[in-house]
């Protein structure tokens, strides 16, 4: 699997994408500076969390407009895996490539700590090597990851199977102190609705060695390099 | 248009607002041989401030031990320099920014960590970790959410942008520091040994650049404040404290890496306290040259400045480089990428001079040399601390709690009780080679980029030890921090310290400032842990009431393997639990006595160096060696909290049977050079074998076991109670706050 990582002014993020996908698949992705216009050919863009532009105006607002974005989302339509983790899910939300929003954390503070997830739909090269309902530990760190859309979008996301990850307690209960930042019905992370695009606020490559704690990020990575051999 | 611009002659009242004395007034004229300009007394006045010339504490500084094998660079850099084996050198310092956190908390603690981080960066160094030692007033004291909220969300503001992890450090509450809190900021970053860029400038002629954020108008006097006791009318000087932004300070960091991967650089130096003007006349001083800069192409914020203003100004996120002739281009281009300013504002000349022109005008033409070697140095009068009488058996009538609620208590104080609202609002883990956040573990443990080895940092100053006796509670500051880091496994490499006191000026506060440095100086002599960097911070002082002495000690060690690092958590049932070290029961300036009987008394526990080093080498070897399933030192509250903290990190609990009949100073004794080590059972013999042959007195405390702290006598501590209560206290405190 070839990847690239897209890195933007403030992007800090970068290197926990790049030691997480040289760790699963063994190959070391591209590092693409957003000014550039062109993408190497590649089976998966990761666009990493950080501060682009330092949440500036707002978070990935100003990174959405930036010129290798216009490249991304050609690439997402032709069906490249496309995958935001944190600031990256902000900033493909705001291009347009998932709906909704990342606002402000409902309890209004930045929080960095492991939580609880449930993998709610295996039918994607993210979610693959998950089993449907399993409860996974990530770490979160934001203080903008409070996903909002309206009610007709939620239903629709729930419908088409669009939820990847729900927040919940750690016994993989529906509680919402589960739920660290308020999100609509909890959700951690969305598809588009071909499955082909992945955006979520937990840190999935921060789950990937012994060293972290956990390992439950690694098959997300597996997943991908399995599909995308 | 060239704007009219006059500057106020300078006279002998306006150099005493400037914070001069007559004596140094009257040195400036001499060095002069005339009146000097606003700008140039300006330079003068921060430049011999307490903060940027340390002329109170420079007699005793130079008394501490700063060499050894492992050190590449001590102090007198940007920061202290350890050799980290296999070609890598380890970068770090510790820095306080107590004044304008008080004034303005959020952006005071945020420029603190953005100060720090460019000192290790300056110098070449990958910032891989921010740690921060906080003291705050009573709880009780009004002010004291609203400082604590604004620091600590200040903090990760900046931290958590710049994308270099927060993974721990200290939080006190004391009522001594009601009107002056500390905020003390530390950076360890990682370099190359043969690629550490230096400060001394060089090459006649060379272009001197400036990069990075523009200037404005904020922070002038910055230095000058905190060089000065606070009274009512602090608040007025809120205009004194900077305003940060930690996005231009991450490229900043990014750009300077890549530039830093060039040749181009000759010598570099952060802008930070006294701005443009310490950064010029450090670098041209230690050079032996001049330095002549146009500051009409300084890039400028606002309009109308003044060439004091500029030289005055403490903007943020700047650095001053010098270039190899030739270079400017390579070194444009970078920046440009990065989105900061760039501009060559002058040059290095052979006059030693320094010379500022603005609109075609000389404003300040003045010898560099005599601005350091003729700086003030005083040898002010100091009287030592008088010993503290031990404390009365009697006190002991006083404890009418019960063991579980006694130590309830203790878990739950402010001081004791978990700082989890605090260290959430941290990224602990961007980079992803955070092994353990401190309070998982003795100390921090982050390995280095790439690598499988990890440098473990520590933060230490238990600042009643420190007033009940400043030698003993010097000495304790360093050897905790030794014990930490070989809690976790790590070899101690060397110390940051940042001493936060009263006002110098004052014979029993200088008294405890040598004090002070003389305990720490013993210690780091006895253990090999030399000091490589530091900061001064006096005068923390409101209306006469002088901050407890807190010489905070900051400290790295180095672990071969990350994953050979142990944490503090009880990891499995029926492991042994070992005491090692002696334990007497010194109860005198203990947390029981304060927390419990409500009494700050006693002269603080002896320190004794030699068995410090020797059960530490014991513990660290035991660690490497993997025999060690949780690992922790012994320090406030003393062995029964360091087994409840053990337990309530693991959810496993303990079977004491080491304590029967214990006098409750054995409980709640602060003796020092002990750690509570849980082994696996099979394992014990063979580890208290070992404790022998190193005459290294080692007991049986009990076994990991269940959910409870039990004893032989059938009594049972649910550690479920005692977490609720340790975690409780801080949010309880902080929701109060919401109306």
């Amino acid at each position: 699997m070839k990847a690239a990582v897209i890195v933007f002014p403030g992007s800090n993020r970068e290197r926990d994408a790049v030691a997480a996908l040289e760790t699963v698949s063994g190959v070391k992705p591209y590092e693409v500076w957003h000014r550039d216009t062109e993408l190497p050919q590649v089976d998966l863009i990761v666009v990493p969390g950080g501060f682009s532009y330092g949440d500036y105006l707002r978070s990935g607002a100003m990174a959405a407009h930036s010129p290798i974005m216009r490249e991304v989302k050609a690439r997402a339509d032709k069906g490249v895996r496309v995958l935001g983790v944190c600031n990256g899910f902000q900033i493909i939300t705001e291009a347009g490539l998932l709906p909704g929003a990342l606002r402000r954390n409902a309890g209004l503070k930045f929080i960095c700590k492991q939580v609880a997830l449930r993998v709610e739909n295996t039918d994607s090269d993210f979610t693959a090597k998950y089993r449907k309902g399993q409860i996974v530990r990530y770490p979160v760190a934001h203080g903008d990851g409070n996903y909002w859309a309206d009610a007709d979008t939620i239903k629709r996301l729930e419908d088409q199977g669009q939820v990847a990850f729900r927040y919940v307690a750690a016994d993989g209960g529906d509680d919402p102190l589960g739920n660290p930042n308020g999100s609509a019905a909890a959700i951690a992370g969305i598809f588009n609705e071909k499955k082909t695009v992945l955006g979520l606020m937990p840190h999935p490559e921060d789950a990937v060695e012994t060293l972290h704690g956990n390992t439950d990020g690694r098959p997300m990575f597996q997943g991908l390099v399995d599909a995308l051999q | 248009m060239r704007p009219a611009l006059t500057e106020a002659a300078v006279t002998p009242e306006i150099a005493a607002e400037h914070g001069l004395t007559a004596d140094e007034y009257q040195r400036v004229l001499e060095i002069m041989g005339r009146v000097p300009t606003l700008t140039e007394l300006g330079i003068f006045s921060v430049m011999w401030s307490e903060h940027c010339s340390y002329k109170s504490s420079k007699v005793w500084l130079t008394t501490l031990p700063t060499t050894g094998a492992q050190v590449i660079c001590g102090p007198g850099e940007n920061a202290g320099v350890v050799d980290f084996g296999d070609g890598d050198a380890i970068i770090f310092k510790m820095e306080s920014h107590n004044h304008p956190s008080f004034i303005e908390p959020y952006q005071g603690a945020a420029t603190g960590v953005g100060g720090i981080l460019r000192d290790v960066f300056t110098m070449g160094a990958r910032p891989i970790a921010n740690m921060n030692a906080l003291r705050f007033g009573s709880p009780d004291h009004a002010k004291t959410r609203h400082l604590v909220s604004g620091v600590v969300s200040g903090i990760g503001g900046y931290g958590n942008c710049v994308g270099v992890p927060t993974v721990g450090g200290e939080t006190n509450f004391h009522e001594s520091y009601n009107g002056n809190i500390l905020v003390n900021a530390m950076t360890v970053g990682v370099a190359k040994a043969d690629r550490i860029f230096y400060s001394a400038a060089a090459g006649i002629g060379n272009p001197v650049v400036y990069v990075g954020s523009k200037t404005g108008r904020d922070g002038i006097h910055g230095a000058t404040m905190a060089s000065a006791e606070f009274s009512e009318d602090s608040e007025e000087k809120r205009p004194t404290v900077q305003v940060g932004d930690p996005f231009t300070e991450k490229l900043l960091i990014e750009a300077c890496l890549e530039l830093m991967d060039t040749d181009a650089i000759v010598a570099i130096q952060d802008m930070g306290a006294a701005g443009l003007t310490s950064s010029s006349v450090e670098m041209a001083g230690k050079g032996g040259l001049g330095i002549e800069l146009v500051l009409d192409h300084v890039p400028m914020r606002e309009t109308g400045m003044s060439p004091y203003e500029i030289m005055l100004s403490e903007s943020q996120e700047r650095m001053l480089i010098i270039l190899k002739p030739g270079r400017e281009e390579i070194a444009r281009k970078i920046f440009e990428k990065w989105e900061l300013d760039f501009a060559v504002i002058g040059h290095l000349t052979d006059t030693g001079r320094l010379v500022l022109k603005m609109h075609g005008q000389v404003w300040a033409d003045m010898p560099i040399a005599p601005i350091s070697n003729r700086a003030p140095v005083y040898e002010r009068p100091w009287e030592p601390t008088p010993p503290q009488p031990e404390v009365d058996e009697g006190v002991w009538d006083g404890w009418n709690l019960s063991l579980e609620e006694t130590l309830v208590k203790l878990v739950s104080g402010p001081d004791q009780a978990s700082k989890r609202w605090i260290w959430e609002q941290y990224d602990s883990l961007v980079g992803g080679d955070t092994r353990f956040m401190s309070g998982q573990a003795a100390a921090a443990v982050v390995r280095l980029p790439n690598q499988k080895k990890a440098v473990a940092i520590t933060t230490d100053c238990t600042p009643r030890y420190v007033k009940a006796d400043p030698v003993r509670g010097g000495a304790q500051a360093v050897a905790e921090a030794y014990r930490n880091l070989s809690a976790v496994g790590a070899l101690p490499l060397a110390v940051t310290d940042n001493l936060n006191f009263g006002n110098p000026e004052k014979p029993r506060i200088m008294g405890q400032i040598v004090g002070a440095i003389q305990g720490m100086g013993e210690a780091c002599r006895a253990l090999d842990f030399p000091v490589v960097s530091g900061n001064v911070s006096l005068y923390n002082e409101t209306n006469g009431e002088a901050i407890l002495p807190t010489p905070a000690i900051g400290a790295v060690g180095s672990l071969p393997d990350a994953m050979l690092a142990v944490g503090i958590a009880f990891k499995n049932e029926g492991d042994t639990i070992l005491v090692v070290g002696e334990t007497k029961g010194h109860i005198g300036q203990s947390l029981f006595l304060r927390e419990i009987l409500g009494r700050e008394e006693g002269p603080p526990p002896p320190v004794d160096l030699k068995a410090e080093r020797r059960n530490g080498e014991f513990v660290r070897a035991l660690v490497l060696d993997g025999l060690v399933t949780a690992s922790h030192d012994v320090s406030d509250g003393g062995l029964l909290v360091a087994v409840a903290e053990m337990a309530m990190a693991g959810g496993v609990g303990a079977h004491i049977t080491g304590l029967d009949g214990a006098h409750p100073k054995v409980l709640f004794g602060e003796d020092q050079a002990r750690y509570v080590l849980a082994v696996r059972p099979d394992k014990a013999e063979a580890v208290q074998a070992r404790a022998r042959e190193a005459g290294v007195p080692v007991t049986v405390l009990g076994t990991t076991r269940g959910t409870a702290l039990t004893g032989r006598g059938g009594e049972a501590i649910s550690i479920e109670r005692l977490r609720k209560a340790n975690e409780a206290w801080l949010p309880a405190y902080m929701t109060a706050g919401v109306e």
